[in-house]
This record gives structure tokens, C-alpha cells and sequence, in this order.
């Protein structure tokens, strides 16, 4: 069986429900060891324990920034090939990468009060990730605004590729402008910064909140082919009560 | 026992907020299956069918 032929929605079901098991326990697997791994991680010198919320506002703000690329990619699916599994994918990553972003926001927040003195400031990195979070649900309410999956899809997706332009200046704000949100200190020039002891706890916490994304967009994308198997049925029901006209 | 410095409650409080924003998520997604394969149990139950379980095949 070739690839392209899991892009049929039936195919994908029955595939999706024989993977979700295992990706779930797989998930809970890499949280256990990963949240081990916070337990056992120094605290850093300067901030203390504090260091700990790292392990999961970094994970959460990348998987944020992830849901919207990720729609992007499902938005070319839509207005290039037009498929309908492309349509579900953007669909059932938006309310996904919008926690992500919620929970990148409330504990960037809380993150800030002890280190910076304010749980908020209108800097470059702090606003373009709200932004962010506002433009998923603007998109939410976009889908839920056209009742045609379709006018939806096409509508939604070229929302998503506007808004992807926010992704470069969420990841470059901290170099562009000065802000109080630290420069990156992961992925750039030169290598992470952050010493092993707690690069390693973050990366294996990064793993674990990826896997979950992936059980959460599958298990949302298995449930969207419902929804639409509902409506097909609820026209279909329509039709019949309403009889030969 | 972890000892988490004078913070602890910002550390706890962000802990406990992610915890509730995944329970939210897992629980709404559970939630909503149940919810779409009672209607369309129901469905079934009253011989509306899409053309594709009729083996003329649909999209969805």
C-alpha cells in the first residue's frame, strides 16, 4: 500500500485507531521519564528552582509555534491539492496549538514574576506569541463560522498563511528588537548554552510534549471525520424526511 | 521532598496550570468521540447509512 493511499479518510481512521494505543503509552512513557529528569536537575545558579517551569514553557512555546506551521503545511494540502484530509488536519491542530500557546503564555507569565519582577510586558517575543494565541482563535472561530467544511477549509487556509508570517517574527524578535524575554538559547549559531544537566531534562520533556501533540492532532483528526460523517448522515436524514419535491 | 526555594508557588502554580490545560484538551477529545459515536450509532440504528458502507463509495 503506497503512502498517498492513508490520505483517504477511512484508511486513515482504521490507521489512527490502530496506532493510538500505542502512541499513547509511548507518551506517557517519555512524560514519566522525562518529569523524572526534572525531579533529579540541578537548579540553575542564578534562578534557583525556577529553573523548572523551563521544562515546560520552552516545550509549550515550541509546540505552539509547531501547531501553526504545521496548519500551514495542511493550508497548502487545502488550496493546492484540495484534500479533504488536509482540511481535518488544519482543523483539528488549531484548538491543539492554541493550549499550547495558552500554557507557553500562563507560565511564561509565571516564570517572569519571581526572575523579571512582572508577570507581563509588551516586549517583541511576549506580544508576537499572543498574537499568536489570538490568531488561533481567530481561526477556531473562522471554522465555526462556515457551516460548508469546504468554504471552511479554504477560508481557514489562507488566514493560516497569512498569519504564518508571525511564526520568523516570533523566533527572531528577541534578535530584531530589544526585549526582556532572554534570546534563544537552544537552536542557534554556536550551539545551546544551557549546560547538559538541564539541556537533557528539557529535551526529553520536548519529546514527550511532541508525542502528545501527535496522539491529541491524531485522536482531533479521527474525531473531525466523524463530525463529518455526522453531517454527511444528518443531510442524508434531511433528505429523506423531506421526500421527492 | 523536593525542596523548590522561595518560588515554590509560581513553580507549583505553572505546573498545576499545564496540567489543567492537557486535562482539558484529553478530555475534551474523549469527550467529543463519545459524543459523535453515539449519534452515529444512532444513525446506524435507524438504517441511514453513508454510500460508502452501501459500496458505492463517498468521500467521508
Amino acid at each position: 500500500m503506497s503512502l498517498i493511499e492513508f490520505a483517504n479518510p477511512s484508511r486513515f481512521v482504521a490507521l489512527a485507531s490502530r496506532v493510538l494505543p500505542w502512541l499513547s503509552a509511548v507518551t506517557v512513557l517519555a512524560f514519566a521519564v522525562g518529569i523524572s529528569q526534572v525531579y533529579l536537575a540541578p537548579d540553575d545558579y542564578q534562578q534557583g528552582a525556577t529553573v523548572k517551569i523551563m521544562f515546560i514553557h520552552v516545550p509549550a512555546a515550541w509546540l505552539g509555534i509547531f501547531g501553526w506551521v504545521l496548519m500551514s503545511a495542511a493550508a497548502l494540502g487545502t488550496l493546492v491539492w484540495r484534500h479533504p484530509l488536509a482540511d481535518v488536519a488544519a482543523k483539528a491542530a488549531a484548538p491543539i496549538g492554541a493550549a499550547f500557546t495558552l500554557m507557553c503564555l500562563v507560565t511564561g507569565s509565571l516564570w517572569g514574576r519571581p526572575m523579571w519582577g512582572t508577570y507581563w510586558v509588551w516586549d517583541a517575543r511576549l506580544t508576537s506569541v499572543l498574537v499568536l494565541f489570538l490568531m488561533y482563535l481567530g481561526v477556531i472561530a473562522l471554522w465555526r463560522t462556515i457551516d460548508d467544511p469546504t468554504q471552511a477549509a479554504r477560508a481557514a487556509a489562507v488566514l493560516t498563511l497569512v498569519g504564518a508570517i508571525n511564526i520568523p517574527i516570533i523566533k527572531f524578535s528577541v534578535d530584531w528588537w530589544n526585549t526582556l524575554h532572554q534570546p534563544a538559547s537552544v537552536f542557534r549559531l554556536g550551539g545551546p548554552t544551557i549546560h547538559p544537566a538541564i539541556l537533557v531534562p528539557l529535551i526529553l520533556m520536548a519529546v514527550a510534549f511532541t508525542l502528545l501533540f501527535v496522539t491529541l492532532h491524531l485522536a482531533a483528526m479521527r474525531n473531525e471525520i466523524m463530525r463529518r460523517r455526522v453531517r454527511t448522515l444528518m443531510m442524508l436524514q434531511a433528505g429523506v424526511h423531506a421526500g421527492p419535491s | 521532598m523536593m525542596h523548590l526555594g522561595p518560588h515554590a508557588a509560581f513553580i507549583v502554580t505553572a505546573y498545576a496550570a499545564a496540567i489543567a490545560i492537557v486535562a482539558g484538551l484529553v478530555a475534551w477529545i474523549l469527550l467529543d468521540r463519545r459524543h459523535l459515536t453515539r449519534m452515529l450509532d444512532d444513525f446506524e440504528a435507524q438504517g441511514i447509512t453513508r454510500r460508502s458502507q452501501r459500496g458505492d463509495g463517498e468521500k467521508w
